[in-house]
């Protein structure tokens, strides 16, 4: 082939993945225009302030009121509660795996912990229904488990995997010469870990408690399978909720295209979309803190 | 307290972290295993459903999750490894490099019942392909895209410059060294990356809510214009919406166990394709 065809083909091939990098802008805009535009048409129908302020989500009854703060605290109460179960367990285990688990044990653990990130989430949320709601119900004395604690439980057991190896990988790049510092004045291993290595790894075990929280917040088919999704205003761990993503996903299929309804389910998603940004981009200053300090 | 006592609690503190961890797995997968074994017959995985669902096998289910893993491939890998190519081998340092890795970070926090909406309104709504499994697997294509972005770069970026410059050096141009020469040795790491997130899309439930699944198919045809029925969504209708729920439960723990190892079953190929190439070099 003739080496100016060649060239010819290069340049193409050279737009044609530009074009795929350009077209990724696109999508993430793609999905920020479809919120954007359904939520200015159901803010045409609804007040923005009865929406943000509103204790009640009620599109059906006969007062018809599209308050997102029962969901918002739902979201938010199981997203907290999972977290309380979450991050001291995966500091623990990744504060284990990178400072004393050996090799072998290592070699163990690292799948057990991919094997827990494989588990689709409908699974998780199956197991709520028939193995921890039975329990939760038997050990409070009610009828069923289906309850916020129920939500929190499972989803802390889907940010485990995200914030220990994430964890992990912030211990475990804290310079051994900090350590070495620590032992040489006489600290133990505990008071190293403690006093030393964790505050060194700060930013980065931040950094994963933040992707952890961003998958929480965002987890829909185990808080719609185990939370009971009762539309009430949410009273505590042992009372039935209905997170943002339940919300979505149960009323989505059955509202008709374009009535308010159905702007205000993309309402409710522009806000848990907003939040989930936010997360990251936190996230995201941590990650850049921690590899400034590592660089440094 | 004496000191050993201390360093035995400090040590617990941890071990008992991690064994919780640990005993989340064997309860998740006990329960699962040892409950859905009971229900796993050559039938169940080869037959219809029968008598309102109570009964039969899931097979519409299987064929549907596995049709629909092989569009979201056919869509996400093609446009994945281009775009990771055009990232590593071609942009240099500039704004827009930034912002294609700034949304490629945020497509994939991107929550996954957003992408349901997204494809409900582009694909099924906006383009008029109702709700199909074409439009099922396109959403599921674009929720997989950032993951198959963000791990074939780490796979291209993997391969030495001096790869690259030897092919440059005896007159390649610039794409037929990436054919030749750079695809074929990170071959094995985006495959391993692809792999993995097709586990992950197999699994996903919320994006295909409202953009294609459907309970029951009496006749599963496999054409891409037609709602399809798949394992998750079948797991969470016999589980929470199906009117004679404790019956079904057996059911419903023989289709987890089948989710589970079909998962699973994709992970194992994506280490077995690592573990190959870790030992080839």
């Amino acid at each position: 082939m003739q080496l100016a065809q060649r060239e010819q083909i290069d340049k193409v091939a050279r737009l044609l993945f530009r074009t795929t990098g350009l077209l990724v802008i696109a999508i993430l805009g793609g999905i920020f225009l479809m919120l954007l535009w359904n939520t200015v048409a159901f803010f045409l129908k609804v007040k923005p302030m009865d929406f943000i302020t509103g204790t009640q989500w009620n599109p059906s009854g006969s007062q018809v009121s599209y308050g997102i703060l029962p969901l918002l605290v739902s979201t938010i109460l199981v997203t907290f509660g999972a977290m309380v179960i979450a991050i001291p367990l995966s500091l623990g285990t990744a504060a284990f795996l990178s400072e004393y688990a050996g090799k072998t044990l290592k070699n163990i653990l690292k799948p057990v912990i991919e094997m827990l990130a494989a588990i689709p989430s409908v699974a998780i949320g199956f197991l709520g229904i028939v193995v921890l709601g039975p329990g939760i119900a038997h050990l409070t004395g009610q009828s069923n488990g289906l309850n916020a604690l129920n939500g929190a439980i499972l989803l802390s057991v889907m940010a485990l995997p995200t914030i220990i190896t994430v964890a992990e990988d912030a211990i475990n790049g804290v310079p051994s010469s900090y350590k070495e510092a620590s032992y040489s004045v006489g600290a133990s291993k505990w008071q190293t870990l403690i006093k030393v290595t964790i505050p060194a790894a700060a930013p980065g075990i931040l950094a994963a408690i933040m992707l952890g929280v961003g998958r929480a917040i965002g987890e829909t088919m185990t808080v719609l399978m185990a939370t009971g999704n009762a539309s009430a205003f949410p009273k505590g761990f042992f009372h039935s909720v209905r997170t943002i993503t339940a919300t979505i996903a149960i009323e989505m299929g059955e509202v008709p295209y374009q009535t308010t309804h159905y702007y205000a389910l993309f309402a409710i998603a522009a806000v848990l979309f907003l939040i989930t940004l936010a997360v990251n981009l936190i996230g995201e200053h941590f990650v850049n803190k921690y590899r400034k300090y590592q660089e440094a | 307290m004496s000191k050993k006592l201390a360093s035995i609690l400090e040590w617990g503190t941890l071990l008992i972290s991690t064994g919780t961890v640990c005993f989340f797995l064997v309860v998740i997968m006990w329960d699962i295993i040892s409950k859905g074994a009971a229900s796993l017959s050559w039938d169940f995985i080869t037959a219809l459903p029968t008598d309102g669902m109570t009964k039969g096998g899931i097979l519409p289910a299987i064929i549907g999750t596995v049709l629909l893993t092989l569009i979201t491939a056919l869509v996400a890998a093609p446009f994945g490894i281009s775009c990771a190519i055009y990232l590593n081998e071609y942009a240099s340092d500039n704004w827009t490099t930034r912002i294609i890795r700034a949304s490629i970070r945020n497509l994939a926090g991107v929550p996954s019942i957003i992408y349901g909406l997204f494809g409900l309104a582009l694909f099924v709504q906006g383009l008029h392909m109702g709700t199909s499994l074409i439009s099922a697997g396109l959403t599921l294509g674009l929720l997989s895209l950032p993951y198959i972005i963000i791990t074939t770069e780490e796979a291209l970026r993997r391969i030495p410059a001096s790869t690259r410059e030897a092919a440059l050096a005896v007159g390649a141009t610039q794409l037929e060294s990436i054919r030749d020469v750079v695809l074929p040795s990170a071959i094995p790491g985006i495959l391993t990356g692809i792999v993995l997130t097709l586990s992950r899309a197999a699994g996903e439930t919320a994006p295909i809510l409202f953009t294609g699944v459907a309970f029951y198919i009496n006749n599963p045809s496999g054409y891409l214009n037609q709602e399809f029925m798949a394992l998750p969504y079948h797991l969470y209708m016999l589980s929470t919406q199906h009117q004679a729920i404790e019956q079904v439960r057996p059911l419903a723990y023989g289709t987890a166990l089948v989710l589970i190892i079909v998962v699973f079953l994709l992970n194992l190929s994506a280490f077995y394709i690592r573990y190959k190439h870790s030992k080839n070099e």
